[in-house]
Order: C-alpha cells, then structure tokens, then sequence
C-alpha cells in the first residue's frame, strides 16, 4: 500500500516527549475518567453493561449491513434537500469541498470540530487556496493557534495545561490573561463571535448519521457546532462511512454512552440534528461520506469492529502507554489504542506498522470502550499482519526477523535444545552475573537492562523435581498413575 | 485431587524457588503433582509478537505435553494460563480434531489462586507472614481470566499478614512482554509509576503473581534500591513452616 505519510516511528516519537506534556495529559485524563466512573457508577455496573452489550451488537448489525444503510441516508438527505457526496479518500474529500467554497466565492470558513477533517488535512487544503479557517471548539482552537494537531479525538489539547494556554493567548492574542479557564473561554468566545458571522461556509464532521431519517446527529459542549451549522450559507458536513446509525433508539444508545465514556455527563450540552436543508438555516447543505480506507477495514472480519467506534476517547484516558507519552507520539490523527489498531489499517503497515506494537496488551481500553471492540485481539491480529503477512497486506517486517523467529520456535519448542538452552544461559551468564542480578546485557537485551537489572538464570527445576522423586518411596506409584 | 504442573518457561528459568514451593504447598493441601516433562513453552511469546504461525507450532507442541495427563493444569502465571485457555481453541478450525485437543485442554488450564479458592475451596492455606503485604493486580490475570478477589482473599487468609491497598493496582506494570524491550522508555515510565504506588503504599512487601510483572517490579526495584520487596503469592503462602 502506497501512502504519502510518513513512516511513523513511534520510538522516536516517544523519547521526545517532554515530561509537562506527559503530567498534562495525565492529570486531564485522570480527570475524564473520574467523572466517567461517577456516572457510570450512577446509572449503576450492570445497566452500564447491558448498554454496552446492546451497543457492540447493534454496531456490528450496522457494520455488516453498511451499505443498505448508506444507500438509504444518501435516499434520505437527497428527500430532504440535502446534496450528497461520496469521496473514496481525503484527496477526493477536499476536492469536493474545495468546489463547493470556490463557486459559492468562500472566504472565510468556521469549523465545528472533526477527527475526519484533521485525517483530510482540510485546513491545509483550503488555506492554499486562500481561504482562512477558524477552528471553533475551544480545543481546536488552542491547538490551531499553537500550530499543532489534536493529542485526543474528544479533548484536543489534552495535553496542555491552563497555563500553557494562558501563555500561549498571551503571545499570540497579545492579551493580559491569567491562567483561569473561565477567563480564557471568555477571550475565545467573543474573538469567535465575529467569524462565526462573516463566514460563508461551515464545516463540520458528524457524530451519527440516522438512516432512517437521513440526519446528522453532531454534539458540542460549547455550542459552536449548532453556530457552524446555521449561521453560515453553506455547512458541508464530512462523515466516514461508519458513522451510521439505523434508527433513532440506536442513536439514543450511542448517545447515552459517548456522552458518559467522553466527558462523564449525561448528555452532552447540545445535541444538534440536521436533516438536510431547514427552514432558516444555510442555504446548501452537502453530505461528504467519506471511505479513506475504511472499506479496507471493513473487509477483514477480524478487524472489522474498529469501525465501531464512536470516538469517545475512553480508550486513551485509561490507557497507561497514551498517558505517558500523549497523543503526538502516535504520529497520526487518531491516537492511543484506538489509533494503535486504526492507523495501520487506515495507512497500511508500512506507515503504522509500529503501533500494533505500542501497547502491553493490558486490555484496559477494550474494557472502557463503551461499544466493546476487543482492542488487544486486533493489535495481535495487526501484529502478525506486520511481521507475517495476512491477505490484506504482506509482511513489512524485515525477512530475517522471521527466519530468527522460526530458529528461536525450533529451539524452544524441541525439548532437548530448549534444555540446552536453558544450561547455556547459566553458564554464559556468568561474566554479566552479579549475585542474583544481571545489570547489563549486550544488545538488543540491553533495551531491558536499561531500565532494570534482568534476574539471574537461576537452578533446575527439572533436577529438583527428579531428585525429589528419586528420593520419594513413591516413585513407582506416581509414574503408574501418570 | 491431581494436578499437573505448567510450570511457565519463565518459571522454569528464572524463578525456579516459586515452583518448588507451588509443589510443596499443592502437596501440603493434599494435591499429587504431575509434572509432564515434554512441556516448554506456551507460545505466548511467538503469537503475541506477531509470529502467530510459529506461536500455533509451539502450542501444537503445548498440547501434546499435557493432552494425555490428567486433573487441572495449573500454573503460577495468569497470563500463561490465559493464553492458553482463551487463544488456543482461537487458532484452530473449529471443526478440527487440533481445536478439539485445544478446547480439551483449555478448560483444565487454570492460575494457582483460582485453582485454590474455586476448585480445592481454601483461603487459608495455614500460612504464616507478619507483614505489611500489598498486592499489584496482574493485566491478565486481572482482566484476562477475570481474577480478581483471589489472590486477596488468599492474602487475608494469612496469619498475622496485614493487608495494605495499593493505588492503581491494576494498572499495568509495564513488562508487556515484547513491549518492554520495543519500547522501553515507555515501559521504564510505566514501571516507575507502578513503582511509585508502591512505595506509597508503605509494604513491606509487594505480591506480584505473575511471573513477568515479577522480574519487572522485583528488577526496578532493585534498581531504586527500595526496601520493599517483590515477591509471588505462592512465596507467602508457602510460609509458616507446615510444608
């Protein structure tokens, strides 16, 4: 698979985290998941279970049938006025939506916040042709002036202190502001006010798309998306194909669960629902349904539930890998163990082959997930994808690593060789042997040792046992009954 | 009661004291020990790796060792027995006569303190150790096979123990297997962190009943110079001199 991305190191990535960034994500997520336990210990464990349950079937119902459903949201917001697009990637994506700005003359965009629209690069796109971008959610909006990307899907400047904003709208809004968030929303409120009315087109994504109905379903917690949605002349919505929802009493599930697993509400402050043109609001409205590689997911069935997701950001709050080196390291739009099984797919391996890899296989994030996608069972699916080779992709991992992976199956898994083995290691540790510990391995096992001295290879269980039953009376007995 | 020893290849090499004491204190509690000798590793490492074709020729190998022996399979190692138990019917067709050994042999697979509490139903093992006795609550044993409230109640159990909560206990420790050595920056941060807690917790000692979680803990804090000790389940309950 052939990508402009560049490769993602995630080594690299990880060993350049300064330490204020990896307190601030911490300290925020820590936050997030406090307030998530509460209301889930609020509407009670087993509720909270049956939802999710309820949640993973009905997805996968969704996933498996997506293009009748697809079918039926493009019938429905055709019905309802609406203009529909299907873009295959983000090059597709952009070029529709730059048609649509030039020949409505567009200026000025707002924005409403979108993972979609940062996996397109859209601001990119449109500021080269001229056109200024405002990111509207008060994330977005420290991070698009900061000059960086999001570090999580729901809390784009999770890793940023108060402080570190306060700084920053001193530099670049050159106002005397102390580090109080009240005082800094007040500063982004009124200096968003005003683009919120020139602009002449909004873009936002889409939390749900309902089928039935053929209406986008977006949430805010500050209310710029209903501003981006209604004010300007045009609103072009951009949403993956996986978006969709089949009814209203699905929707409502998802809902009760992105709010809680999100931000720990109960429901988010607004929930915006637009079903192709209305009565008041922007004169054109366009449905960009976006694939960028899910369709690629979508055909490996034991991947497939990645597209569940509903982009809540559970999974990187409770994740102790993201909460140590942020969502930057993970070198691409969706980070921590969402983006550790999304990315690869989405870019291929040779871009993220390094992800898979990024997780101890805790198996904390698939037990927040409120959708229920078995994250740790894709990471090894991928894993193998990268150093074997599946029918979607082949190996990436160099052949030699295969060739020393099948050696090292041959000696451990034959019985003489891995006893062998074993004495071999008790001998050879012996000039690196200091006590019960070895301080320092030569490479690659000083990756280890860096960090901690390796135990001693220590006695023979194997002689301990055989000694034992040699001086047991019941020897006889005991191998008769084995 | 029978059981056959999995004895981890991590065990088996590097902690070869905890088996003999899972020996003696299976024996102790009445349990006769089988220990098939054909057994080397599980796998885990190959399929968890990525190398899912040489992790399924191991666990072919696994399952030969222990198909014809008889009784639960138990080991001191919940992430060894989640392997085994949850991944290998997983590797075969299943319609195969190989899922039908891996099925076999996954429902006798268990962790010594589930094999404890659930199947001989003891807590107290008659165990002695009057200390100050936190506990770190292994991903996958935690998580993986759903053990949660064993090993503490094995640890209350215990004569004289005092009990100590430890913060964040389930957090991962940061061994993560091939990770540690992928990414060891961030397995080093992990562990401090994990360390950290325990430090706060003010044990004596920390039981960690897994054995790569253990050679992490027990090695970082090593490396810190910490007075508080890393140590297996199956250490404390072998304590009090009844074996």
């Amino acid at each position: 698979m052939k990508s402009a991305h560049p490769r993602i190191d995630f080594r690299a990535n990880t060993r350049s985290v300064p330490p204020k960034i990896a307190a601030a994500t911490q300290k925020n997520a820590q936050t997030a998941l406090r307030k998530r336990a509460e209301v889930v210990a609020a509407m009670g464990e087993e509720n909270w279970q049956s939802l999710r349950a309820i949640a993973h079937d009905m997805r996968m119902h969704t996933i498996t049938h997506l293009d009748r459903y697809l079918a039926l949201v493009e019938e429905k917001v055709k019905a309802a006025g609406g203009i529909v697009h299907w873009a295959r990637d983000a090059e597709e994506a952009n070029r529709i939506v730059l048609e649509i700005a030039r020949r409505r003359n567009v200026k000025k965009v707002v924005k409403a916040k979108s993972m979609v629209s940062e996996e397109l690069e859209i601001n990119h796109a449109l500021e080269k042709e001229g056109i200024r971008v405002f990111e509207t959610d008060l994330g977005e909006y420290i991070v698009q002036m900061a000059g960086q990307r999001p570090s999580h899907v729901t809390n784009p400047a999770l890793h940023m202190t108060k402080e570190d904003i306060a700084e920053l709208f001193r530099e670049k809004l050159h106002v005397d502001v102390q580090p109080d968030p009240k005082m800094l929303t007040e500063i982004a409120r009124e200096r968003l006010r005003a683009e919120f009315l020139a602009a002449d087109m909004g873009i936002s994504g889409g939390n749900f798309l309902v089928a039935e109905t053929g209406t986008l379903v977006l949430v805010t917690n500050e209310g710029n998306g209903r501003m981006c949605t209604s004010l300007p002349p045009v609103h072009v919505a951009i949403v993956g194909i996986e978006k969709i929802v089949p009814d209203w009493e699905s929707a409502a599930v998802l809902l009760k669960l992105l709010a809680r697993s999100a931000t720990g509400a109960k429901i988010t402050a607004y929930n915006t629902f637009i079903t192709g043109r209305w009565e008041g609001g922007p004169e054109e409205f366009h449905l960009v349904l976006l694939d960028n590689g899910r369709t690629r997911v979508l055909a490996d069935e034991a991947t497939r539930e990645t597209l569940f997701c509903i982009r809540c950001g559970a999974c990187m709050n409770i994740c102790p890998v993201f909460n140590h080196v942020g969502g930057h390291a993970y070198g691409a739009t969706y980070p921590g163990p969402i983006g550790a099984i999304l990315t690869p797919q989405l870019l291929g391996t040779g871009v993220g082959g390094a992800l898979p890899f990024a997780s101890t296989l805790c198996g904390a994030c698939s037990e927040a997930c409120p959708v229920k996608i078995p994250i740790p069972d894709i990471l090894l699916h991928l894993r193998r994808r990268v150093l074997e080779g599946d029918r979607i992709e082949g190996p990436v991992g160099p052949a030699w690593m295969r060739v020393a992976a099948k050696t090292m199956r041959f000696v451990l898994g034959t019985k003489t060789l891995y006893l062998l083995g074993a004495r071999l290691n008790r001998v050879l540790q012996t000039p690196l042997r200091r006590g019960d510990w070895i301080p320092w391995m030569p490479p690659p096992l000083s990756r280890w040792t860096m960090a901690r001295p390796f135990p001693a290879f220590r006695g023979d269980f194997r002689k301990w046992w055989r000694n034992r039953a040699a001086g047991d009376s019941s020897l006889q007995e005991k191998k008769h009954e084995r | 009661m029978k059981a056959q020893l999995f004895v981890t290849c991590l065990g088996e090499n590097l902690l070869p004291d905890v088996l003999q004491k899972m020996v003696l204190l299976l024996e102790r509690l009445g349990v006769r020990c089988g220990f098939p000798e054909n057994q080397t590793c599980c796998g885990q490492p190959f399929f968890n790796s990525g190398f899912q074709s040489q992790g399924k020729e191991m666990a072919l190998r696994w399952i030969d060792a222990f198909a014809d022996t008889e009784g639960p399979i138990v080991a001191p190692s919940g992430s060894c027995v989640e392997f085994v138990k949850h991944r290998y019917p997983l590797m075969f067709d299943t319609e195969s006569a190989e899922h039908r050994r891996a099925a076999a042999v996954a429902a006798r697979v268990m962790e010594l303190s589930q094999f404890l509490v659930n199947v001989l139903k003891v807590t107290d093992v008659g165990a002695v150790f009057p200390h100050r006795v936190t506990c770190h609550y292994p991903c996958h044993l935690t998580r993986g096979l759903g053990v949660r409230s064993e090993p503490e109640q094995l640890l209350r159990a215990v004569k004289d123990l005092q009990w100590v909560p430890l913060n964040d206990a389930d957090t991962c420790c940061g061994f993560g297997g091939i990770f540690s050595v992928i990414y060891p920056e961030v397995s080093k941060k992990m562990m401090e962190a994990k360390l950290r807690n325990v430090e706060a917790a003010g044990s004596e000692v920390v039981v960690v009943s897994e054995p790569g979680c253990l050679i992490n803990i027990r090695g970082g804090l090593k490396k810190m110079n910490s007075k508080v000790k890393a140590m297996h389940l199956i250490e404390i309950l072998a304590e009090g001199g009844k074996a």
